[in-house]
């Protein structure tokens, strides 16, 4: 017989964390915080509004973008929060999820051969999607003495002839970084002047504790060649529902569309309702859950850096990205060790890519409970290390 | 009362055990401030007191509540005032309320039995002047308190790991 998987499916690398997800099913009174998603149940205003419609029989297709209304609600709610502009009919797509909008995304853009810059340590997808694209991911590394910004120095030295487009992502999954605008601005002359192609994924958007979030595309000259990522997992507690969105320039997000309309039809309509309830009415329970990341964050980064894993206060997102440098172990081993003696789940910040090493992602999207219990089983295994 | 207020009186209805080093690190305000700011609260009677949210069926002391409208003439300068004073003041009538609608006052009574809390709302409640009407409920199951469910469990699990 011959071997029938494709190249490129073969190419992409497995979860580099299978062993890990394993383990922890066999142990018993796990915490984890290895989840990237929220503790908290989706707000149930929302699941009531979609429940209402799913017994009013609302579980049809919808048109290939989404909801007319979904569209212009979020047209302008980005309009009034982050000084999008972005037209509900010609610049928009709900997708099934930013995952979705990610792949679209990358394909509307990326011929074989592209280079991708992606900016490092991130979400795992955004290399594997550039791979099944037919592009070559090229890595750009953010480093901790920039305090994982992304930096322009670091960005040119990677652009070649054949650099396509430019993934980042922030607030950033894994380290909590965030990008101010004099940072961004930096990055939208390279982008400019080399006539990149910018997909921002901004997800965590609402995840910003320090001053507000500052989008992508109203840095610079962006708006004309961005691509905005976005979607309700994160802030809304929505993971389970599917429901994200692309917004782009009219000719970027046809072509969008036309691959989303082959590949997806549209995304779930259960989920678009539950999106619009959000929207409309999910202002207050999304500030609330905002204002309890804040204060577990605080919690949580002085804990690690008491106990001895040093971390800069992350200003968004809901990870903590310590070193583990001083403890004389990599993050694999750390994490390993951890998981077995303590039942203590974390990522190893090697997942994400380069400038990873030596770091833990821990999402506290968990309770203050877990929380400190988790601080105390981690002080107690550092202690057993010396 | 400020931004920072308010979540120190959020964080302290949630758990009142917080300690001030804790609450410190929460609010991002430094312990002298945390102290300053919760000793103001008190005095201006923000924060009435601390206490414990208990789940009583769970608890197992056999005690009974009841919900008690009553439907009460005013006083000519006093309104309901001083009759819900009068009312407030037995230690079976656990919360007190004045209320909209069809009924004036609205109070949660408990005691050791059904019995013992129709006795008290026929002895002392209604009897008194003013009392035109009254309507008893007994409480016959707590889905939620303060604000806390007492459903066993929210949501589901969540899968260990996700990137
Ligand atoms: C940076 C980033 N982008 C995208 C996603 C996927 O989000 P969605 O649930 O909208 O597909 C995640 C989820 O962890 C993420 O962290």
């Amino acid at each position: 017989m011959r071997d029938y998987i494709s190249k490129r499916g073969r190419e992409i690398p497995p979860s580099g964390i299978r062993k890990f997800f394993d383990l922890a099913l066999t142990m018993e009174e796990v915490i984890s915080l290895g989840v990237g998603e929220p503790d908290f149940s989706t707000p149930w205003n929302i699941c009531e509004a979609s429940i209402y419609s799913i017994e009013q029989g609302g579980t049809s297709y919808t048109s290939n973008r989404g909801l007319q209304t979904l569209r212009e609600a979020l047209s302008r709610y980005l309009r009034d929060h982050y000084h999008l502009t972005y037209h509900p009919d010609e610049e928009m797509i709900i997708t099934t999820g930013v995952s979705e909008g990610l792949d679209i995304a990358i394909r509307a853009v990326v011929d074989p051969g592209d280079e991708v810059l992606v900016a490092e340590p991130c979400y795992v997808s955004y290399s594997p999607c550039v791979t099944l694209a037919g592009g070559v991911p090229v890595p750009v590394p953010c480093l901790r003495k920039d305090r994982f910004r992304l930096n322009p120095d670091i960005l040119m030295e990677r652009i070649t002839g054949k650099s396509k487009a430019l993934i980042i992502n922030f607030p950033n999954n894994p380290t909590g970084a965030v990008m101010r605008k004099e940072d961004l601005q930096a990055v939208a002359d390279i982008v400019c002047d080399h006539d990149l192609v910018l997909i921002s994924d901004e997800v965590y958007a609402e995840l910003t504790y320090d001053g507000s979030h500052v989008a992508s595309a109203t840095v610079g000259d962006l708006a004309a060649r961005t691509i905005t990522l976005n979607g309700f997992s994160k802030a809304y507690a929505m993971t389970g529902w599917r429901i994200g969105y692309l917004c782009a320039p009219r000719e970027i997000c046809d072509a969008a569309l036309k691959i989303h309309q082959y590949v997806m039809l549209c995304a779930p309509v259960m989920g678009q309702v539950a999106a619009l309830e959000g929207i409309r009415r999910g202002e207050d329970e999304k500030n609330r859950m905002v204002s309890e990341y804040r204060v577990r964050r605080n919690l949580f980064i002085e804990s690690l850096n008491r106990i001895g894993l040093p971390c800069h206060l992350p200003e968004g997102a809901f990870y903590a990205f310590p070193s583990v440098e001083k403890t004389g172990l990599s993050d694999y081993e750390f994490a390993e060790q951890l998981l077995k003696e303590e039942h203590v789940a974390v990522v190893p910040g090697s997942v994400f890519g380069q400038g990873g090493a030596g770091h833990l992602r821990c999402a506290y999207a968990v309770s203050r409970k877990d929380l400190n219990e988790a601080v105390r089983r981690m002080e107690a295994f550092i202690q057993r290390l010396k | 009362m400020d931004e920072k207020d308010l979540l120190l009186l959020q964080l302290l209805e949630e758990n009142s055990r917080l300690t001030t080093r804790e609450m410190a690190v929460m609010a991002e305000i430094a312990p002298d401030e945390i102290e300053a700011r919760i000793a103001a609260l008190e005095s201006a009677g923000v924060i009435r007191s601390y206490s414990a949210v208990i789940d009583w069926e769970r608890a197992g002391n056999g005690e009974v509540s009841a919900i008690i409208e009553l439907k009460v003439n005013p006083e000519r300068d006093y309104g309901y005032d001083r009759i819900a004073e009068r009312i407030a003041r037995f230690r079976q009538v656990r919360s007190l309320r004045l209320i909209t609608g069809t009924y004036d006052l609205q109070l949660t009574v408990t005691g050791k039995n059904m019995q013992e809390v129709a006795r008290f709302v026929s002895e002392y409640i209604a009897p008194m002047d003013r009392i035109r009407e009254t309507a008893t409920h007994i409480i016959m199951k707590s889905y939620k308190e303060h604000g806390r469910t007492f459903c066993e469990k929210e949501g589901s699990e969540r899968i260990p790991y996700s990137l």
